[in-house]
């Protein structure tokens, strides 16, 4: 990686690190992960699932609430607060600034997720008494969480480039929650005709499928996750956040910072 | 070559929803700053300033124009190697430290690793932060985030150094250790380009100003030749509050402060305001011509119409 970027990086994880909103973020989580253990002890014989669900979607939600939170501010709040100054007058091009956020906070969130995981899998582990091969799909489940992070940092970025920070939070939770339908938005595109079908279609492979990063009730109910979703989920992602990144660096390359 | 090389540099602002109306920030500026000098760029809110500074740092695009640095483009980053740049009323990352930060932009700056952590250490010490290393940012005072705004700007040995307001928000013994920092940027050879609306500091410091007024170069001059000219009039101060009935009787305005008086007279009353004090028996502290001040030139520019009212009104 370029030193500028990785420098970059290392302070924007520094920054986030120290803010201490992502503590009160991470003892959430971790907190409905304990919740979801007493939950588990009043359903009798479907601990486990409880357990994997809450636990899973209790990293998923928050660790999105933390890119969204912590990635619409990257660059307008450095533009906001002139911090940006005097980090673009020295020689750091524009696209290593945005690379350099985007992999800080990327790091970030993978950094949070190992933490919050250690949660479910704690309890995990109690509800249990003991782990099952089976949980290698939690693992896979939290891989695909934080590839959703990845794009949700990608977009959180984009549009931080050029709006404020309340409408990037916007645009960003908006994109999250349409991403979570993509799929049904596909179906809906196939049974509709001409202009429709032609939008409709189009908003579908435009948002990000994040359906297809959702495998929680899957990984729940103890059944495997094919290699070849792994397989196209990464490479989708990376696609994906390039194409996003891409549009942020042709944005913020052309931007007045006044 | 020239340290800085402006060329019919122009700025026109969109604004708006539609981004219809236009605002001019800048008419075409041409200007020169030769290496080593100290040269304040002076003018008063919202006369273009910054937005000069902004075009020259790259964080702004000009409309039209151009601008070289050392000779090399704004965009180059071999140049932006060589520059340093305080913005006004600058602002850190809250959860850094003065020592982290500094640390930072030497990396970003390609200041050897090896050297870094001493470089960081004498930046310090030489804008007397070495105790608050450790501290946090967002405990700073405006003062000590102005020092650090200093210290990162020249961390890197730079060549030319800009600085957008760098006395803004100081007390005088703030304002006193920033003039020592820039004279001492000076004696190493480095390029100082320095805004302000504050012209003691600017008339105390540069070898040459510009005045600029609603995006237009107004004038250029060495501060020496500036300030060379006589009013035609000696400032005399005296011991004692009492105002001797001649002096009174020539209708200057007298001032008292403490246990001394002074009056400004025309030169050619001078001997018979001293002649009035020696009646009285009143201890002469000074006589001194008063000099035209930078100040008078800095009025004297903005006063005059504007080149393109000038044509507008001939048209």
């Amino acid at each position: 990686m370029n030193s500028r970027v990785f420098h970059i990086a290392t302070n924007t994880f520094r920054e986030a690190v120290r803010d201490r909103v992502l503590y009160n973020l991470i003892g959430f989580a971790v907190l409905m992960s304990a919740a979801a253990v007493l939950v588990g002890q009043i359903s009798i014989q479907i601990e486990r699932l409880v357990v994997i669900n809450l636990g899973l979607t209790a990293v998923s939600l928050f660790g999105i609430v933390i890119a969204i939170f912590i990635g619409i501010g990257l660059v307008s709040k450095e533009i906001d607060k002139r911090t940006l100054y005097t980090v673009l007058s020295r020689p750091v091009r524009r696209w290593e600034f945005i690379a350099g956020k985007f992999f800080g906070l990327s790091g970030t969130l993978v950094v949070n997720t190992f933490f919050m995981a250690i949660g479910v899998f704690a309890a995990l582990a109690y509800v249990s008494h003991n782990l099952l091969r089976s949980d290698i799909g939690v693992l896979v489940a939290l891989y695909f969480i934080v590839l959703q992070f990845i794009i949700i940092t990608a977009l959180a970025l984009l549009f931080s480039s050029f709006s404020t920070p309340i409408f990037s939070a916007i645009f960003a939770f908006w994109l999250f929650v349409i991403g979570s339908f993509a799929q049904d938005l596909r179906n809906f595109a196939a049974m509709t005709h001409g202009v429709t079908r032609w939008l409709a279609t189009g908003a579908a492979y435009l948002v990000p499928n994040f359906s297809a990063l959702n495998v929680i009730t899957q990984v729940a109910h103890g059944e495997p996750v094919p290699h070849s979703l792994i397989l196209f989920n990464t490479i989708y992602t990376l696609v994906y956040s390039i194409a996003v990144l891409s549009a942020a660096v042709l944005i913020f390359e052309r931007r007045n910072l006044k | 070559m020239p340290a800085i090389e402006i060329r019919n540099l122009e700025k026109i602002y969109n604004a708006g929803f539609w981004r219809k109306r236009s605002k001019r920030a800048l008419r075409p500026l041409n200007l020169a700053v030769e290496e080593g000098e100290i040269f304040g760029f002076l003018g008063p809110n919202g006369a273009g300033k910054t937005t000069t500074l902004k075009i020259l740092m790259g964080l702004v695009f000009p409309t039209a124009g151009s601008a070289r640095i050392l000779g090399m483009d704004l965009d180059d980053p071999r140049m932006k190697a060589q520059i340093g740049f305080l913005p006004e009323q600058p602002y850190f990352y809250d959860h850094l430290t003065a020592q982290e930060l500094l640390h930072y932009y030497g990396q970003l700056s390609g200041v050897d690793a090896k050297q870094l952590s001493r470089k960081v250490e004498a930046v310090l010490e030489q804008v007397k932060l070495s105790s608050s290393a450790g501290v946090q940012l967002r405990k700073f005072s405006k003062g000590m985030l102005q020092r650090v705004g200093i210290g990162q700007a020249i961390l890197h040995d730079p060549k030319v150094v800009f600085l957008d307001e760098p006395m803004s928000g100081l007390d005088p013994m703030g304002r006193r250790e920033v003039r020592s920092l820039i004279e001492d940027l000076k004696a190493r050879g480095k390029t100082v380009f320095f805004s302000t609306h504050i012209l003691s500091d600017a008339e105390a410091l540069c070898d040459r100003v510009s005045v600029i007024r609603q995006g237009e170069l107004r004038g250029v001059g060495a501060v020496a030749e500036l300030t060379a000219g006589v009013h035609g009039k000696v400032e005399i101060v005296w011991h004692g509050a009492t105002v001797p009935a001649g002096i009174r009787s020539m209708g200057a305005e007298c001032h008292a402060a403490g246990e001394t008086s002074r009056v400004i007279v025309p030169e050619e009353n001078q001997d018979a305001a001293l002649e009035a004090l020696r009646r009285e028996r009143l201890r002469l502290i000074s006589v001194v011509p008063v000099r035209t001040s930078l100040e008078d030139y800095f009025v004297a520019q903005l006063g005059a119409p504007l080149k393109s009212e000038t044509v507008s009104s001939r048209s």
